[in-house]
């Protein structure tokens, strides 16, 4: 059974996030960038499916040149090879022209899965995998807390507020997994040593036969008009409880007319 | 006036306050056409028209609710190229935004997420970054598709004729990929769900075990709330993880946040700084999130609520 994964490098959680004043995208190089820590759980499920039906697990990331050290941190966990679509020419793409160039590069692929995260940590659209599906016209196997292979139908329970939904659908199917789906792994050093010998291709724009025109900023299909930080919080009152906490809390939710 | 697709968030039949605020928005922008798919459409039909629905698609189709997320995105789909709508508006849930996703890839519109408000013109807000940065965005490909968070306005009712406009739709073979075999309910609370609650109760490590959730649980049906958790406290096994509120979780935006025995870790913050009024309760004077509270107590989960339960229900009685 042959996996992609995808990966994507995100600004550190702890990282001061800003847009750029110049082209209002999020700016990528003043943050340290590390992998997105949903897409952890893809891999780590991707890993585990190989480990029981056999097969490869390829990554697949978009993004800048800086985003191999995502890509090699991925690789270390276990993933065979990889395969990072590095063109100038996306910038500022949004989450449409993404995943267009996801799917156009997934088509120079042999898989019969494809594994996200639900969604990554900067934008948090969580629309990707959903999108993937749609461009490929593959079944939408998402918010999986459990994942199953029988033959050429893959089983999932997806994530519901009060329980879950069994979907399944035939490979290849386009997956998305929550983070309680598995416990990821940590690479070993010589795990990461031998990450770095791991194949990694890269994919221009002409290579993953994506159209120029249909990524990038200027393809975008939305704008941003302006932003601003948002105006810092007052600050609250806060006391000590001496027996009467509760009772404050109360009065306060009055005065609000919260209750 | 163009029309403005609203797709309606139902629970069982039960229009959701959602709708309410989706069909509020929608009269800014033009006239609002509710969106129902599967059966029971008549029990809704009400309530839809008390918020403003000049007119219900209704894509009674039980065949529609066999298949994951695709069937509606077809149902969609053939509206917008039929009405040429003004916009099309969906809640900013799960799946919410992946209709929307598949939406907008199919009609080759834009698409904007979690917007907290929308202007007539169609100019969306959103909080980004965990509700740092305040952003103002228009599509301009295509038909805009919109998702917009629970409590981001207040419903207004606007009475309208509803006027029921059967649909069908033919889903295929991509629509119907993803099988829905089976539905399975494992927790029956009775609360409102999560991202759309107007009160959220939420616990972190500092509620110390899975027991003493049950005054959380406590506290959020006093109030007619949910229960959030943080990730230290659905990662220690106490509430489930679908309650999860954060950065690897959900983001809610309710009027009222109340947080037990959570620091306030940043992860933590991104779901949920942009409550209206936040309440932290934590036993330590240092923990970080007292720099979000509106009001905060230093003091004992096991004093504060129960004193707090009781004054709510007294308040009540």
């Amino acid at each position: 059974m042959n996996i992609v994964v995808c990966v994507k490098q995100v600004p550190d959680t702890w990282a001061e996030k800003r847009l750029e004043p110049g082209d209002k995208t999020l700016d990528r190089e003043s943050a340290d960038g590390v992998m997105n820590e949903l897409d952890e759980y893809a891999v780590e499920e991707g890993l585990r499916l190989k480990e029981a039906h056999g097969g490869q697990v390829t990554l697949l990331s978009m993004g800048p040149s800086k985003a191999t050290e995502t890509i090699r941190k991925a690789l270390s966990m276990g993933a065979d090879a990889a395969v990072h679509v590095l063109d100038d020419a996306l910038q500022g793409s949004d989450a449409l022209a993404t995943s267009y160039a996801l799917s156009q590069a997934l088509r120079t692929l042999d898989f019969d899965l494809v594994i996200c995260g639900t969604e990554s940590t900067d934008a948090r659209m969580a629309v990707v995998p959903a999108m993937l599906a749609e461009h490929l016209a593959l079944p939408h196997l998402t918010y999986a807390s459990r994942v199953e292979v029988d033959g050429g139908t893959v089983r999932t329970h997806r994530q519901a507020e009060n329980g879950y939904e069994v979907v399944e659908g035939a490979v290849p199917a386009v997956v998305s997994v929550v983070e309680k789906i598995n416990e990821p792994r940590y690479p070993k050093f010589k795990d990461i040593m031998a990450a770095k010998k791991k194949p990694l291709t890269t994919l221009s724009l002409a290579d993953a036969n994506i159209e120029a025109d249909r990524v990038g900023l200027a393809a975008a299909a939305s704008v941003v008009e302006d932003f601003a930080d948002r105006p810092p919080k007052s600050a609250g009152t806060v006391v000590k409880d001496e027996g009467d906490g509760g009772a404050k809390v109360a009065e306060f939710l009055v005065a609000q007319k919260l209750i | 006036m163009s029309e403005v697709l609203v797709l309606v968030d139902q629970n069982d039949g039960t229009v959701k306050k959602t709708t309410d605020e989706l069909l509020t928005l929608a009269r800014r922008m033009g006239e609002p056409s509710a969106v129902w798919i599967g059966p029971g459409v008549e029990g809704a039909k009400d309530r839809l028209a008390e918020y403003g629905a000049a007119k219900v698609y209704a894509a009674a189709d039980e065949e529609l609710l066999a298949y994951a997320v695709a069937p509606t995105v077809a149902v969609l789909a053939d509206l917008v190229a039929q009405a040429s709508p003004a916009a099309v508006l969906l809640p900013s849930t799960t799946e919410g935004k992946e209709i929307a996703a598949r939406l907008a890839v199919r009609t080759g519109s834009g698409l904007i997420t979690d917007a907290v408000d929308v202007s007539a013109d169609g100019v969306a807000e959103q909080h980004v970054f965990g509700g740092a940065t305040i952003v103002h965005s228009r599509v301009t490909t295509g038909t805009p598709v919109i998702t917009v968070r629970a409590n981001s306005v207040t419903p207004e009712p606007a009475p309208a004729a509803a006027e029921q406009v059967p649909v069908s739709v033919q889903l295929t073979d991509a629509d119907k990929a993803a099988r829905v075999s089976d539905r399975v309910v494992q927790e029956r609370s009775g609360r409102p769900e999560l991202a759309e609650a107007a009160v959220v109760v939420s616990g972190g490590r500092g509620v110390g075990s899975a027991e003493n959730f049950a005054l959380i649980e406590q506290l959020a049906d006093a109030l007619g709330g949910a229960v959030g958790a943080s990730r230290a406290a659905t990662d220690a096994g106490w509430y489930p993880h679908q309650h999860q509120v954060g950065q690897t979780g959900k983001t809610v935006s309710p009027q009222l946040y109340i947080a037990v025995g959570i620091s306030g870790a940043i992860q933590h913050r991104a779901g949920m700084q942009t409550a209206k009024t936040i309440v932290v309760i934590d036993k330590d004077a240092e923990a970080p999130l007292f720099e979000l509270a509106d009001f905060g107590v230093v003091g004992d989960l096991h004093t504060v609520l129960p004193q707090l339960i009781d004054a709510i229900q007294q308040r009540k009685a």
